[in-house]
């Protein structure tokens, strides 16, 4: 028995780390935020095989499973790192998979484009987090016609979209009657984008509503993940800055006011590991687990990811409201992560369907 | 991520369940420590090897070695069988394994065997008035005269001193000595002139704890365990061991399992409970903690099995374990609203009032075996590496 990661998950999370924190360091994720591309970056990650996390060894791939994939996400969200993982490397070969095509060409070709890194596959799951407004994807034919109010990945070539029947649908940014302009957030470190699809040719992936709801779920996982990280990462920035920051002639962190605020982080973040990793796990493994797991991660991290965000910068002062200290990047993520494809309380009304309660 | 606990250990679960199968009817069913009943039954156990498991023959025990996901297998089928695993307390569960590490060969013979077989039963006299939170700031005294200790002082929170037979105790004997090297533990029995116990009636009605007064006690000297002024050495051997047992997360889970049951048959205004979307709400909110608690528990286990470290997971267990717990009874209080207020005789009580009971109980463990408070200073300190706080000048 062993409730944990394996010594090769190990090893990959810190190889990944390792080049983040040389690489993709927070003058980087500045450097995006003022406007440049994640191409660059995205492109180093894929030489060292992230965007082949999920893809099946056949293409070229690491044949991995949904875990890895989320151990990869904790690093980028502890690193706060602008690059399309979510969509190009996770939910594009899952939904392939779920739905029996990667080895169908073109899709089996498309993937090797994935994994290199020059197919960049965005996002569109109006659904997910419940439908706004005027949201929503309608198919007549081969056409779509609808609305997605944030879609993820401002610079991909082509869109999973997902239509209000359940369907799967793939989308080339290239494509007549596809516009989307740039829907602008809080969170500087990744940009998202708005579509609209005026009667614009589409190709059907899948028509199964389970296809759909399992890429939910697997995104559900990976954002707690990115959230995971995220937080961790806020916890320690706290600690060493309490170790350093001195008030009333001592550090701050011999205050047990300033001590509790972090155990009280720690306290909340510990449990998340495991159940991420159990969440990620079921997604491959426990299939009757997968949706309940993956929901309870998502919604727990929301909440969980709030406090820390909310504390660490606390325990920071008046730096921690500042750009100078770029904490806010940590903050904005988390709190993008928290919407993102369902909030807690939509996330938990879904939760309670799925146990008949 | 391997979650089977393997074909050897399956064969044993199914070991475990014949056992229960065939002798689970002589268990005790609420029948008190000292019935027949129920030392009949640990002597069962011991004999098949289901308490006492690694306890080693000479002092009684089945003399098992130790193994993790069996004695986690026999908690488990024993839980789901509601069968009752033998008798517990804090002889068997602290006593025991302290003589074990750090007795002489004749403590370990004369207590074990009646201590496992249920026939000897111990309190422990650890906190004082004074010495709460600060427990190595404890008074009272033992002073040597001719063989013997002489004991003056008093205890506080001293769980069931009423029925125990004999106390293991925390006393001051080297009084000039730093405060954590002048303390002795010492052991002697309930009798022994001197010894006055006064029921604590706690918030909840009822008298668990005690204050337990002691004036010119004579304690045989060779009734210390280890040497004088280790005694805090000797207590902290096995003190880890009690703040990861209280808040359960499996007991938590069936707990929850219960909370959803209730809010299933309430109903407020002709509407089930579980029906409203705020009790929903918070329902899944809790549910989401108690999955991640008790996956945390599944980390913990696996690591003492693989010899990994993880010290997070085991620091923050307590705290979060018993908070969540009284927030879970809270909740089920809620669920019932006025309802929820019966209490003492009221027949309109729902569950035997264990939810009100159970609030207040958990408050008590909240504070109890080291507070939230001080359990935040420990995960600050060793689980974060944050200094502690500057001592005040005297």
């Amino acid at each position: 028995m062993k409730f944990g990661l394996s010594e090769d998950q190990t090893l990959l999370d810190a190889t990944v780390r390792r080049l983040l924190a040389d690489q993709i360091p927070l003058d980087a994720v500045r450097r995006y935020a003022e406007g440049d591309g994640d191409q660059e970056n995205w492109n180093a990650l894929c030489e060292l095989g992230l965007g082949g996390v999920l893809v099946p060894e056949s293409a070229g791939g690491l044949g991995l499973g949904i875990l890895d994939a989320a151990v990869l996400a904790e690093a980028l969200g502890y690193y706060v790192t602008p690059a399309p993982f979510l969509g190009s490397a996770v939910l594009f070969p899952r939904a392939l998979t779920q739905a029996g095509l990667s080895e169908v060409e073109p899709w089996h070709g498309r993937l090797g484009e994935a994994l290199s890194g020059t197919l960049r596959v965005g996002v569109a799951l109006p659904q997910a987090g419940g439908q706004r407004g005027r949201d929503g994807v309608q198919a007549a034919g081969q056409a779509l016609s609808g609305t997605v109010t944030l879609a993820l990945d401002d610079a991909a070539q082509a869109y999973l979209v997902g239509a209000d029947d359940g369907a799967l649908w793939w989308v080339g940014a290239d494509a007549p009657g596809f516009t989307r302009e740039a829907f602008e957030t809080v969170d500087r470190t990744r940009r998202s984008v708005k579509i609209t699809l005026s009667e614009c040719p589409a190709t059907l992936l899948s028509q199964n509503p389970a296809v759909l709801a399992d890429l939910r779920a697997v995104a559900w996982v990976m954002l707690a993940a990115d959230t995971l990280g995220a937080s961790r990462a806020m916890l320690e920035k706290a600690v060493a800055y309490a170790g350093e920051r001195e008030q009333f002639n001592r550090p701050i962190a011999t205050f047990q006011a300033v001590k509790h605020m972090c155990a009280e982080m720690a306290a909340e973040i510990e449990p998340c590991t495991a159940l991420v990793w159990y969440a990620a796990h079921c997604q491959d493994h426990l299939p009757q687990e997968a949706a309940t797991t993956a929901g309870h991660a998502k919604a727990l991290l929301g909440d969980v990811g709030q406090f820390v965000a909310k504390t660490a910068t606390e325990v920071h002062g008046g730096m921690g409201f500042t750009d100078l200290v770029g904490l806010h990047y940590w903050f904005k993520r988390i709190g993008f992560n928290r919407q993102c494809f369902g909030n807690p309380q939509r996330v938990r009304a879904e939760l309670a369907e799925l146990q008949g309660w | 991520m391997d979650l089977s606990y393997g074909p050897r250990y399956e064969a044993f679960r199914e070991e475990v369940r014949g056992f229960l199968a065939q002798y689970g009817h002589e268990a005790p069913r609420g029948e008190g420590l000292r019935s027949e009943k129920a030392l009949a039954w640990q002597r069962r156990l011991i004999e098949h090897g289901y308490a006492a498991r690694t306890i080693p023959k000479a002092y009684g025990g089945y003399g098992a070695q130790p193994d993790i996901l069996e004695s986690r297998i026999i908690a488990e089928a024993f839980a789901a069988a509601r069968v009752s695993p033998g008798l517990g307390g804090q002889g068997i569960s602290m006593l025991v394994p302290t003589l074990l590490e750090v007795g002489t060969e004749e403590q370990k013979t004369t207590f074990i065997p009646p201590t496992i077989r249920g026939e000897m039963i111990w309190c422990q006299g650890y906190s004082e008035p004074g010495a709460g939170s600060d427990l190595a700031a404890l008074r009272t005294s033992a002073v040597v005269d001719g063989d013997d200790f002489v004991v003056n002082g008093q205890k506080i929170w001293t769980s069931t001193a009423h029925l125990a037979d004999w106390i293991f105790c925390l006393v001051r004997t080297e009084p000039e000595a730093p405060k954590h090297q002048g303390i002795s533990f010492l052991l002697f029995p309930m009798t022994s002139p001197g010894i006055e116990v006064r029921p604590l009636v706690d918030m909840t009605g009822v008298a668990n704890f005690n204050e337990v007064f002691f004036t010119d006690v004579r304690v045989p000297t060779r009734q210390i365990v280890g040497q004088r002024g280790e005694g805090w050495k000797v207590a902290n051997t096995i003190l880890g061991h009690e703040r990861g047992s209280l808040g359960d997360p499996n007991a938590t889970m069936t707990r929850f399992n219960a909370l959803l049951e209730l809010m299933r048959q309430e109903t407020i205004d002709g509407h089930r409970v579980i029906d409203n979307p705020l009790f929903r709400d918070r329902l899944a909110a809790l549910q989401s903690r108690v999955l991640a608690m008790r996956l945390n528990d599944m980390r913990i286990l696996s690591n003492k099995l693989n010899g990994e470290a993880a010290p997070l997971a085991n620091l923050i267990s307590k705290l979060q374990g018993t908070e969540l717990r009284h927030e879970l009874e809270g909740f089920a209080i809620d669920v019932l609203g006025e309802l929820g207020l019966a209490y003492g005789a009221n027949p309109a009580k729902q569950d035997g009032g264990s939810w009100q009971t159970s609030y207040m109980y958990f408050l008590g463990l909240i504070i109890g075996g080291g507070t939230s408070q001080i359990q935040k200073n420990i995960i600050s300190e060793r689980g974060l590496g944050m200094p502690r706080e500057p001592k005040l000048a005297k």
